[in-house]
């Protein structure tokens, strides 16, 4: 039998869930920004620290520090572009999709969101972000769906993240589970996934700001639920530049009570 | 249903509310998750037995299942894209593979930082896989089984009350010999286990004879 005091303590998580469910879908969609205009937030010259442009079916990596932020950009409207990341300090610490669906309460990433890493830290914010169509959910390419997409294995966000972890020292083992820029992925309301073409659009960009200092890995590979036949991905840009850490009233910070503590925890990084 | 009857199982064990639990088996084997009391979720990953580098990938089978949802007949694929198991079996009908497990560190971004202390489902992997040679590296995103997290077309993703009674159980059917952990989910913080953890039991079962 349960006791009284348990049963009382259970009671009232219940209903702190339900206050912060409520708050976590209604108030703080309402608190985002609206998304960036794509002719907007044009970087400063003397900012930009490098850009370099990925061919498709190609991958890179990125050492990205505290301070600085990259824009990945989708010229053609017909690019995916799929991405892991770890701390630079400690790789055993690396990007979450799950921690961060479920931590924000959304699959869907916008502008104002945050991406979290599997230790309640904030990875990289969303600083601008021109698409808000992104895929958390169904992962990168494979040998085996671009077998089947294509019928022939091509080029794959598998093999890229394998290369690119293996040019950090690292493995197989330290390939999470990816995010994907521009993928339109949705859950209908039948429990299956559809692409939803329209969301995609020339010249989409998101601005990823470093939270910590990481090193990203990306891959410009088409979604395996895009149905382009064959794939029909194009250069993508990465320019890298100097950002201003989050201050106090940012509105990735300030968005829900969830990212402002896992700022709260980041901070403690270089306190 | 199922046609196995937990008479036939070669393996009982009942497993404790908040505790991790693992077992080799072996290609053709039939593990059996069943929700003793109802509404507990079972946190579960998947290793290939004799290359541990080849593991449970939810993306690849939420991808393969074209849902983020898994149920009888779903196909459980590895990061090398090939079918560690599949659902043979299942009385419940709602499980989730997009929500990853508890941690201590998630907890307290998500509930406060006074939940940090409280025991979580990455601490009963840590544990049950250093048994294996395995580190916090090798925790992937994970099955949840009887855990009720519906995705909405806007993208809101909520825990909601698990919908498994007592009883209900999941069959999962090996393709390869694979290491199989479990945690049982200590969550109070949110509904997947009813804010009130509780026991399940695993049994396992030989191939049909042919």
């Amino acid at each position: 039998m349960m006791s009284a005091a348990r049963r009382g303590l259970l009671e009232a998580n219940r209903g702190r869930y339900e206050e912060l469910r409520a708050a976590g879908q209604s108030a703080t969609p309402k608190r985002l920004p609206e998304p960036t205009p794509r002719e907007g937030a044009v970087i400063a010259a003397d900012a930009i620290i490098r850009r370099e442009m990925v061919p498709p079916g190609w991958y890179t990596t990125v050492a990205l520090r505290r301070g600085e932020a990259l824009r990945v950009t989708d010229p053609s409207g017909r690019s995916s572009v799929s991405m892991i990341g770890w701390r630079q300090e400690d790789p055993s610490e690396r990007i979450n999709c799950a921690d961060t669906v479920k931590v924000q309460w959304t699959a869907a990433l916008a502008k104002g969101r945050v991406i979290f890493s599997d230790m309640g830290r904030v990875l990289l914010s969303l600083i601008e972000d021109t698409s808000g169509a992104h895929d958390l959910l169904a992962g990168g390419s494979t040998p085996a769906s671009t077998l089947a997409a294509y019928g022939a294995t091509t080029r794959n966000t598998y093999d890229n993240f394998l290369g690119a972890a293996a040019k950090l020292g690292l493995g197989l083992r330290d390939v999470p589970p990816c995010i994907t820029f521009f993928a339109p992925v949705v859950v209908g309301a039948d429990g299956r996934f559809a692409w939803k073409r329209e969301r995609k659009h020339a010249g989409d960009f998101v601005d990823l700001r470093a939270e910590m200092n990481l090193v990203l890995a990306i891959s410009n590979c088409a979604h395996p639920l895009d149905p382009a036949r064959p794939a029909a991905s194009e250069d993508i840009t990465l320019t890298r530049y100097r950002a201003p850490p989050a201050a106090a009233d940012d509105p990735c910070r300030t968005g829900s009570p969830e990212a402002a503590r896992a700022f709260t925890f980041t901070d403690r990084l270089f306190a | 249903m199922s046609t196995l009857s937990s008479m036939q199982a070669v393996y009982t064990d009942d497993i404790p509310a908040e505790h991790p639990w693992s077992r080799r088996i072996a290609r053709g084997q039939t593990l059996r998750i069943i929700d003793s009391e109802g509404q507990q979720a079972v946190d579960a990953l998947l290793y290939g037995a004799d290359d541990a580098a080849e593991r449970y990938s939810a993306q690849d089978t939420m991808r393969a299942g074209n849902s983020p949802y898994v149920g009888l007949g779903s196909k459980l694929i590895s990061n090398k894209g090939r079918v560690l198991a599949c659902l043979t079996a299942d009385t419940c009908g709602m499980h989730d593979t997009s929500a990853g497990c508890c941690s201590c560190e998630s907890n307290a971004v998500r509930f406060g930082e006074d939940t940090r202390y409280q025991h979580a489902c990455r601490e009963n992997f840590i544990l049950e896989l250093s048994k294996y040679g395995m580190t916090k590296r090798d925790i992937v995103a994970n099955l949840n089984f009887f855990m009720n997290v519906p995705i909405e077309p806007s993208g809101n993703f909520t825990v909601v009350d698990g919908i498994s009674a007592s009883g209900n159980y999941v069959d999962i059917t090996a393709e390869m010999d694979v290491i199989f952990v479990i945690s049982n989910c200590p969550q109070i913080n949110n509904p997947c286990n009813g804010f009130n953890p509780t026991p399940i039991r695993v049994e396992i079962f030989d191939p049909p004879a042919a």
